[in-house]
């Protein structure tokens, strides 16, 4: 099985992607930008919701019920799905998953090279590289998302997974417009852009015969499946073409209609702070005469079944790429998402690359967070992302302890020797001494400013105040020695 | 203070560390033997006081999970004998105790940094700025933008240092702009981060913990 998630084979370690992201103050303004606008409109949405904290817990149960019964309602859907008309193919990994939308658009478009076809909101053929792919077979895809569409002519990648040109200002957008759509006139007034959005895409909706979507869910019970957006570009790209072919990740199965109550409330309230969406399509199979002729549902796996086994690390499926974790995410807030090395970022990306490559890769992202609990608290269905986080550290650590190199490398042998250190008070007492020696010579003006290894890290940007002359522990067993006797005439006082 | 209150306090010396550093950075089998320990030595406590917002919240969120994977029944019961017993400081004041003003003086400007622990995690909700206001003398400033963490993460702030100053950067900049002469949390961990930044940038913002503004009962507040 070839499991992949964007880049994130190529991608450098977080801590070295973040520190040249860092660099890039305009990139950091777009962001902090971006992620408070979204945050709040998403607070003001959520606190006129009564019911707010109980629609969290539907969800987090109704996920984890459909997580629990997985094959079950795939099963379902697949039946329904066919028998309203449409295909259902199984994709283990990401090459079938490519191999089989190359196929079909053969088999529908020909093999003429060049070939055109439409896209909309399928973060998830970017974790496949569907686009990739699709190129390297003579495919020309053209992302109709708006903000797909900035990253495509831009040839750049998506930052955010609901605001995938999140990083972008509206000059940087234009500049991208002027050059790629040959319009040296275009202002950045965001009529002007949508206009020339609008301009570029109308044509090819209409003479693309192919189309590829994501999909939001898919319902068992019924077969359908259905994607929710603010432009309408997906609707078209959903309706217009001859052919339709859907890419989901298994985890997007829902069992019922009813499941759509909640998540159509948190959904849309979570991701762009909107109370609905402005447009929710719902699409069963082929109706003959209207819509696409031929529908397929390509339902992907890449790595998802194995987290199915793990309590801790099933959760992650029952996300609803709402974003709102990434938008509250502090650490997403000063570096974005290119840092991260796939369209999945942020909180949900440090815990779902690693687990979907089986912590191959991304290894360093479940450590790339303070545990702060600003993504859990505002995620829809509920995930302990911080929980995840710690139990995938637990992973890489026990993984590298079975390789030499870890055995020695500077973390261990500090972690194991501190463990050692606060086995015994004693032993915890004299390191206090010692360190309280140790940093004389790292000294300058009372401060610690420029300390060796790993802590230099912590004194490159930031001063330590030394340990103190007198520890508490000192001043408590001085005072306990000649104290005993004041205390005891207090208490008698008292008395 | 506390003991000003008429309560006795024990401090066991031969405790060491909860085991939270190890067990966030991934360090599980390492971090049982201080669990362990810490258990141990507090088992008889009438009630525990901990003065740091995020080894309460090691404590709540992860000794009852590490100690079923221990599968050693006679930990697990002192575990959940213990839970309900240890308090954060200010958990401890108003929730326990029932005090919000602790007769403490400390004639200055006073911004408070809710800890992420302490928010999210403990939900100490307004009990510690309940104890600031009622301080003779003191003047409590909104920080802005409070809620976001100040970077420390624990190791964290040495495996990714450069992101960890920026978020730092941010939060001292609303400290500073609050105008305040001095930063209080539940945390030290979260103040020794604040402090670094401030001073290394030259900012004459002091940080203490809340206990140590508490402790105040000088007309001075005692500061230097
Ligand atoms: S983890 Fe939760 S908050 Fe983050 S994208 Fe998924 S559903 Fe939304």
């Amino acid at each position: 099985m070839s499991v992949i998630v964007g880049k994130t084979s190529q991608a450098p370690d977080f801590p070295i992607a973040a520190k040249s992201a860092l660099k890039n103050d305009q990139l950091r303004r777009n962001v902090a930008h971006a992620t408070n606008v979204i945050r709040n409109k998403r607070a003001l949405r959520v606190e006129e919701m009564p019911d707010w904290e109980d629609l969290r817990q539907a969800g987090s149960d109704i996920k984890a019920h459909t997580l629990a019964h997985l094959d079950h309602y795939l099963e379902e859907f697949a039946r329904n799905c066919e028998l309203a008309g449409g295909k259902v193919h199984w994709a283990r990994d990401a090459d079938e998953a490519n191999s089989i939308a190359i196929n079909l658009i053969r088999h529908y478009g020909g093999t003429e090279p060049g070939l055109e076809v439409i896209k909309v909101k399928t973060m998830t053929s970017d974790e496949v590289q569907m686009n990739h792919a699709l190129e390297a077979a003579g495919i020309k895809p053209i992302e109709t998302d708006l903000a797909d569409m900035i990253v495509q002519l831009g040839h750049d990648e998506p930052s955010h997974i609901v605001v995938p040109a999140l990083h972008k200002n509206r000059v940087e957008i234009r500049d991208i417009f002027r050059k790629q759509m040959g319009l040296p006139e275009l202002t950045e007034q965001p009529e002007d852009l949508t206009n020339a959005a609008r301009h570029y895409l109308r044509d090819r909706f209409l003479r693309a015969k192919i189309g590829i979507s994501g999909a939001n869910f898919a319902i068992a019970a019924t077969g359908s499946v259905g994607v929710v957006e603010s432009e309408g570009n997906g609707r078209m790209c959903v309706t217009l073409p001859e052919v339709l072919i859907t890419l989901i990740g298994i985890e997007k199965v829902l069992p019922t209609f009813a499941d759509l109550e909640v998540i159509l409330q948190t959904l849309p309230r979570s991701a762009t702070g909107e109370r609905m969406n402005p447009y929710n399509s719902i699409w069963t199979g082929v109706t003959p005469g209207d819509g696409p002729q031929a529908f397929h549902v390509i339902l992907l796996d890449n790595g998802r079944t194995r987290l199915l086994e793990d309590e801790i690390e099933r959760e992650t499926l029952a996300c609803i790429r709402c974003g709102a974790c990434l938008n509250a995410c502090p650490v997403y807030r000063e570096t974005g998402g290119h840092a991260y090395g796939s369209i999945y970022s942020g909180p949900i990306g440090a815990i779902l690359s690693p687990q979907l490559q089986s912590l191959e890769h991304s290894r360093s992202l479940p450590f790339a967070s303070t545990l702060c609990g600003a993504c859990y608290e505002v995620c829809p269905v509920k995930i302990n992302i911080p929980e995840v986080l710690i139990h995938l550290r637990g992973r890489v650590v026990r993984e590298d302890q079975k390789t030499l190199g870890g055995k020695l490398s500077a973390e261990n042998i500090a972690m194991q020797t501190v463990a050692t250190v606060f086995q015994d008070h004693r032993r915890y007492e004299a390191a206090q001494r010692l360190a309280r020696i140790g940093q004389t010579i790292f000294k300058r003006d009372g401060q610690l400013t420029n300390l060796p290894g790993m802590a230099g890290g912590w004194t490159r940007s930031r001063d330590l105040r030394p340990i103190p002359k007198q520890s508490f522990r000192d001043w408590w067993k001085a005072r306990d020695k000649n104290g005993e006797e004041t205390r005891e005439k207090k208490a008698e006082e008292r008395a | 203070m506390i003991e000003r209150l008429g309560h006795t306090v024990e401090f066991p010396v031969q405790q060491t560390c909860c085991g939270q550093m190890h067990y966030n950075t991934g360090y599980h089998r390492e971090a049982v033997p201080l669990v362990r320990r810490f258990v141990e030595m507090f088992r008889d406590a009438e009630a525990v006081c901990v003065p740091s917002a995020s080894c309460v919240a090691m404590m709540r969120e992860h000794y009852v999970m590490m100690a079923e994977a221990e599968n050693d029944p006679a930990f697990l019961a002192d575990v959940h004998s213990l839970l309900p017993r240890v308090f954060e400081f200010s958990e401890l004041l108003v929730n326990r105790l029932g005090i919000e003003d602790v007769g403490a003086t400390f004639p200055h400007s006073v911004t408070y940094h809710p800890s992420c622990h302490s928010l999210r995690m403990l939900h100490v909700g307004d009990a510690p700025v309940k104890l600031l206001r009622s301080v003779r003398g003191l003047n409590l400033l909104e920080l802005p933008n409070k809620e976001q963490c100040c970077g420390f993460g624990g190791t964290f702030a040495v495996k990714n240092p450069d992101v960890s100053v920026a978020m730092l950067t941010e939060k001292d900049a609303c400290v500073v702009q609050t105008g305040a002469e001095i930063v209080t949390a539940l945390d030290n961990s979260c103040l020794m981060q604040i402090y670094g930044g401030l001073h290394r940038s030259g900012s004459k913002v002091r940080t203490m913990h809340l206990a140590e503004i508490l402790e105040s009962i000088e007309p001075t507040g005692g500061l230097a």
